[in-house]
């Protein structure tokens, strides 16, 4: 699995608000993409987070794969993560 | 035991600035978890999915509904179930125990609504397309037989004369009621004097019996003022024949077409806030009527073939979620077990579809295709729903008119059909298809036979 990095500039809240300065859009992220979000913030690798979300969440690790790179398809879209 | 928290896939959603939409969006915050008490897992167990299901309780609440805001307003009403609209015989049975007649607009309806026990003269037997033998049997069983154009007029009469015999018939009259598109194709148009003709060749001759005038102004009509036209119309023609050939006519038929709760694709309000309730069908359809200025015994029976707005709502489509999709440009899509094939008024309509499960308040845009291996099979361009995973159930609403007649056997078979009766029992009502049944009809030539 690639690693992914959330450029410096994005902001994101506790309620799942991110804010992209240089554009100035807006965007809103539900649970357990703010839980992503904030771990891809921190630098963490695919497989960190794979781990914690599988510990508190109820789903299997296939099942999460896809919607990982769903969601990380996402993000490219909006220019918010960038492919290391 | 530790419990996990409940999943839902992560998604992001931009935010689009600019002005509010004032109808703002539709809320899926309460799923739809049953049909008329009946749980939809329940459902699909048994039953599998897609799964049509048709509301008994619905359908007669409807009739009986339509039929009191009529009689409320005119004295002689008459309802006749459109068979086109659906003709499943369990759902012509609820509409005929609920003394609707039975209008037929092809050799095929016109058997199958005999087979179903109606008699000949509770038959009304329209449409441009009545074989020699068709109209010999609705003779020979004095069906009600509405002349569509001039060629079924003379092989009537031909008919009648050859084998001596005499016919009730009455015309299907068009006409201008300010409505685009002109529907000109079907009967005999009034401005142009074409139906007063076919009138008077009718009276003249003894074997005919000009019992009625028919008229069926378009389909989905949002316009009341157009059916209190037609209906004005058609009582100036009756007083005509009244007062030119002292014939009072037995009936007028003012047809069908009101427009359901379905939502047109293009149609920027939804359906609920734009059409015309029965009630204002019924005042213009009364109030054109009461030109006629007849006697009150002499007043003819009003029939009406109202279809689509008896049926619609009581028609459901469970359908299951096969896949999440991304598409190039970042849309999310959603494909699901059920496709035009089966959904042919996904061609028309945005219809309300609703998650039949908890969902988390999260919304996104989603397009909806069908299992077709075909690019035409687009159920909605774009729906706001929640997040939704494989296996997941929706229930399309508002499929019970010409779904389950348009319908084809293409790529898949035709799913089961359900009945939830009035007590809350389920009864299948029509099987799903096999391969067998859809090999019934076909030959294979022996020399190219693989086995």
């Amino acid at each position: 699995m690639n690693s992914f990095n959330i450029p410096p500039n994005v902001a994101v809240s506790d309620t799942g608000f991110v804010f992209l300065p240089t554009t100035g859009e807006t965007f809103t992220l539900n649970e357990i993409g703010k839980e992503i979000f904030k771990q891809l913030q921190q630098g963490k690798g695919y497989d960190e987070i794979v781990d914690s979300i599988l510990s508190f969440y109820d789903i299997d690790k296939n099942s999460f794969e896809r919607d990982f790179n769903d969601f990380v398809m996402q993000l490219k879209n909006y220019s918010l993560v960038v492919e290391l | 035991m530790d419990t996990k928290k409940r999943y839902e896939r992560p998604v992001i959603t931009k935010h689009y600035s600019g002005f509010m939409n004032k109808i703002g969006t539709s809320s899926f915050s309460k799923p739809k978890k049953d049909i008329d008490g009946v749980a939809v897992t329940d459902l699909v167990e048994k039953f599998g999915s897609p799964l049509f299901v048709i509301s008994e309780k619905k359908i007669r609440q409807n009739q009986r509904n339509a039929v009191r805001i009529f009689k409320t307003r005119y004295p002689k009403v008459q309802f006749a179930w459109s068979y086109k609209t659906n003709y499943l015989n369990a759902v012509c049975s609820v509409f005929h125990q609920e003394n609707s007649w039975a209008e037929v607009v092809s050799e095929f309806e016109y058997d199958k609504a005999r087979k179903l026990g109606i008699k000949g003269e509770n038959i009304i037997f329209n449409g441009p397309d009545k074989s020699r033998n068709a109209l010999l049997k609705a003779i020979k069983e004095k069906a009600k037989i509405h002349i569509d154009h001039f060629d079924e007029l003379y092989e009537i009469i031909e008919l009648c004369d050859t084998e001596k015999l005499k016919a009730k018939v009455a015309i299907r009259i068009n006409m201008d009621v300010g409505v685009y598109p002109k529907w000109d194709r079907f009967g005999f148009n009034y401005e142009n004097g074409e139906s007063w003709q076919a009138i008077k060749r009718i009276i003249t001759n003894k074997d005919l019996e000009l019992i009625g005038l028919h008229t069926h102004i378009g389909t989905y009509m949002m316009s009341t003022e157009a059916y209190r036209l037609a209906a004005s119309k058609l009582a100036g023609l009756a007083r005509s024949i009244k007062e030119q050939f002292d014939i009072v006519l037995e009936y007028i038929d003012l047809g069908g077409g009101f427009a359901s709760h379905n939502t047109l694709l293009g149609q920027y309000l939804p359906a609920e806030e734009v059409i015309p309730s029965i009630e204002q069908f019924a005042d213009a359809i009364s109030s054109g009527l009461f030109e006629l200025n007849f006697k009150n015994d002499e007043l003819p029976l009003l029939i009406l073939e109202t279809g689509r707005a008896l049926i619609d709502d009581a028609g459901f489509l469970i359908s299951s979620v096969l896949a999440n999709k991304r598409l190039s440009d970042g849309k999310k899509a959603l494909i699901i077990d059920a496709g035009v094939n089966i959904l042919f008024t996904g061609f028309w309509y945005k219809h309300k579809i609703t998650p039949a499960q908890d969902c988390g308040l999260h919304t996104e845009e989603s397009a909806i295709f069908g299992p077709l291996c075909m690019n035409i099979d687009v159920v909605r361009e774009s729906i706001t729903l929640p997040l939704l995973k494989k296996g997941d159930k929706l229930i399309i609403e508002y499929v019970g008119a010409y779904d389950m007649t348009q319908w084809m056997q293409f790529i898949t078979l035709r799913p089961n059909v359900v009945m939830i009766m009035e007590d809350g029992s389920v009864e299948l009502i029509r099987k799903s298809e096999t391969l067998d049944y859809i090999s019934e009809m076909e030959l294979l030539p022996l020399k190219l036979s693989l086995k």
